[in-house]
């Protein structure tokens, strides 16, 4: 997995709650066989017209914010469905890091899976960024946990293990098997309980 | 100090500890069933495949197509090439791996939350995991049932385990009960909860469901409430079980028979309950007493209100809330309504039974009784898909299938259908459809297509008026 550590450049602002992953890869785009490829149908039905002409009022279209790599965005993005598309479609699309109060749950553990770095700031601070990403870079330093904008430097939560993961660019599977001792043990102590 | 119901499952899954889990760092839990269907699994299949690994434990791991599968008849080809190819793709990684698969002909296919519990597989006291975010629906025999990306699929079958950082419990306790109360359903109950809880009330959490409403319900009935866990933002949902558990799984073809079974249920009614009220993180209380049916309008599933009720003004459904009331806003341009409109005086095109949810046998029984006698508007399209074959054959016995036939209904293969529209049960652009689903997102059952939520009665309802009514007057 492609690692992240630093990143500083300007915010797509997304100002909107509850975006759900329905919204960022809709269901047609669902039936690839890869991992690769899905950019172009990041929200899809919110980008295009039925003829397939861009909605030029939709921010991701607006080209003063063309090639920026954080979106800055609202309370519970990425709530419903755990389509793993929706993280796949947003790398390839070029994003890289998320800014928001709140996550959905199995949305934010896939971010981690694939080289995306979920920030969760306080309401004000994202309100604060808001309000300055138009023309403001935007510093977000996983090592320091800080987020940095118009000399204003926010910390954010990241728990060691993913926080590890991402740093290093890990395979967490590799990592697991690495434990294989453990399972084995759980297996068979598990075993011996239940012939009790 | 005692433990609560997710505690004990969770301490006898834990396979080993990162340092400092208390500050959020995850365990490596072990999963005892893994569910896998055609569309969030070839990618995981790939990536094992890539890297030169197996499936570690096969016989833990169970498949089944489900969310693209066609509804209608099923000895014609798939037409739609992609989803045969990752029909194609699910039955060769099957066999490769040597995982059972209910194929898309097998007597056993259905969709993945309602052949789990039917077949026995989902059992009190395991981790369940899957790729959809509607594996909470299995919470509903005291499982761990969480739904996880396709990364994590993988990671469970090269290694039958799972890091996950340990979710907080939230305690809802119903008081009051629906039962003997005609018109009123679990979805009722599940859709006032997440409308009181809002959409990410449950984000970080187990949910566990309790109390008098919970412990009369069926075990079709505690799945709906455990299916909408994650529509209120739960990791999972649970119900502790009970003796409606067990009848459920005696005789199930998975599950354990004999003396083998009863001893394990004297171990699950003696281990498989919450030792204290206070063990919760968070408690909140419901009173099911004046609960009546449920309609959503909006383009998320806390956006709902009573059948009595009109369509809310944006600023009072959001209650100060300035983000909430941009999003009404635009729930209700979206869903083309008006405020203060009764909910009453909506018009309808489509019906859907269908769905995780809502297309289980009872569910489907139900909405039958109501149908007897009448017939679908003229105006509305309406279509019953079966949870599973298994559920199919079961209401065809019954002579249920004839009823919604007779009715007007066209009468489906099972499968997920209009639930996501995967397949080529879609709505069109500006239609309307009762469905009994568990998502009403923007374009979720077809581009603009606009959905509103309710039980299997009311939508029944809706098909023959062709449009909301209070289904509580017909009884």
């Amino acid at each position: 997995m492609k690692s992240f550590k630093f990143i500083c450049d300007k915010a797509i602002p997304l100002d909107m709650i509850n975006v759900d992953t329905d919204q960022i890869i809709p269901k047609q785009f669902l039936k690839m066989v890869k991992k690769e490829g899905y950019g172009e149908f990041l929200f899809y039905n919110w980008r295009y017209q039925n003829d397939g002409t861009l909605l030029t009022d939709f921010v991701l279209n607006d080209k003063r914010y063309s090639g920026r790599r954080i979106l800055l965005t609202r309370d519970n993005f990425g709530s419903g469905s755990s389509r793993e598309h929706a993280v796949w479609a947003l790398r390839d699309f070029g994003i890289t890091v998320l800014i928001a109060p709140s996550f959905a749950d199995i949305f934010y553990n896939n971010c981690f899976k694939n080289g995306i770095l979920p920030v969760q700031l306080e309401r004000q601070n994202v309100e604060f960024l808001f309000k300055n990403s138009e023309n403001e870079d935007i510093v977000v330093d996983l090592d320091k946990q800080k987020v940095v904008c118009c000399d204003h430097s926010f910390s954010f939560l990241i728990n060691e293990f993913h926080k590890r993961m991402l740093m290093q660019g890990l395979d967490e599977i590799g990592l697991t098997l690495e434990l294989e001792s453990a399972i084995v043990d759980y297996e068979s102590k598990r075993r011996n309980h239940s012939s009790a | 100090m005692g433990r609560t119901l997710f505690d004990k499952i969770w301490d006898s899954h834990v396979v080993f500890q990162e340092k400092d889990a208390a500050n959020g760092n995850p365990s490596l839990i072990y999963v005892d069933c893994h569910l896998i269907h055609e569309v969030t699994s070839p990618q995981a299949f790939a990536g094992l495949k890539q890297h030169g690994r197996k499936v570690r434990r096969p016989h833990l791991t169970f498949a089944t197509m489900d969310h693209n599968v066609p509804t209608t008849n099923r000895s014609l080809p798939v037409i739609d090439g992609d989803s045969s190819i990752q029909m194609h793709t699910l039955r060769e990684n099957c066999t490769e791996f040597g995982i059972t698969l209910f194929d898309m002909l097998s007597p056993q296919q259905g969709i993945v939350h309602v052949i789990g519990p039917e077949l026995g597989l989902t059992l009190p006291g395991m981790t369940v995991v899957c790729g959809d975010s509607h594996t909470s629906t299995h919470g509903a025999f005291g499982a761990f049932a969480l739904g996880i990306g396709t990364s994590d699929v993988e990671h469970v079958l090269a290694t039958q385990c799972l890091w996950i950082n340990k979710p907080k419990s939230l305690s809802i306790k119903f008081t009051g009960t629906i039962n003997n109360r005609p018109g009123i359903s679990a979805k009722d109950i599940i859709l006032s909860t997440i409308r009181h809880i809002g959409i990410s009330g449950g984000i970080g959490s187990v949910i566990e469901y309790s109390g008098e409403g919970i412990s009369t319900l069926s075990m079709d009935q505690r799945m709906t409430i455990c299916n909408m866990s994650i529509e209120g933002g739960a990791r999972a949902g649970l119900i502790a079980p009970d003796d409606v558990t067990f009848d459920y799984i005696r005789g199930r073809p998975f599950a354990p028979s004999g003396e083998e079974l009863e001893k394990t249920i004297e171990y699950w009614e003696s281990f498989l309950a919450t030792d204290s009220e206070t063990c919760h993180d968070k408690s909140v209380n419901m009173d099911l007493s004046r609960l009546v049916p449920q309609v959503s309008w909006g383009t998320n599933p806390s956006m709902v209100v009573d059948v009595t009720e009109n369509i809310p003004y944006p600023e009072e459904f959001a209650d100060g809330n300035v983000e909430q009331e941009k999003s009404a806003k635009r729930a209700l341009e979206y869903m083309d309504l008006k405020p203060g409109v009764p909910i009453t005086e909506i018009d309808i095109d489509r019906v859907f039974i269908g769905s995780c949810t809502n297309a289980r046998l009872e569910d489907l029984m139900d909405a039958s009784k109501l149908l007897e006698g009448r017939t679908v508007s003229s105006r509305v399209n309406a279509m019953v898909v079966p949870g599973s074959q298994s559920v199919k054959r079961a209401a065809e016995v019954r002579g249920i299938d004839r009823i919604f036939k007779d009715a007007g209904f066209d009468w489906r293969e099972s499968g997920c259908s209009m639930c996501l529209g995967m397949n080529p049960d879609v709505l069109a652009p500006k239609q309307r459809c009762a469905s009994t689903s568990n998502r009403n997102f923007e374009g979720r059952q077809g581009v603009g297509g606009r959905t509103h939520l309710v039980s299997p009665i009311m939508a029944a309802a809706a098909a023959v008026e062709g449009r909301f009514v209070d289904v509580r007057e017909w009884f």
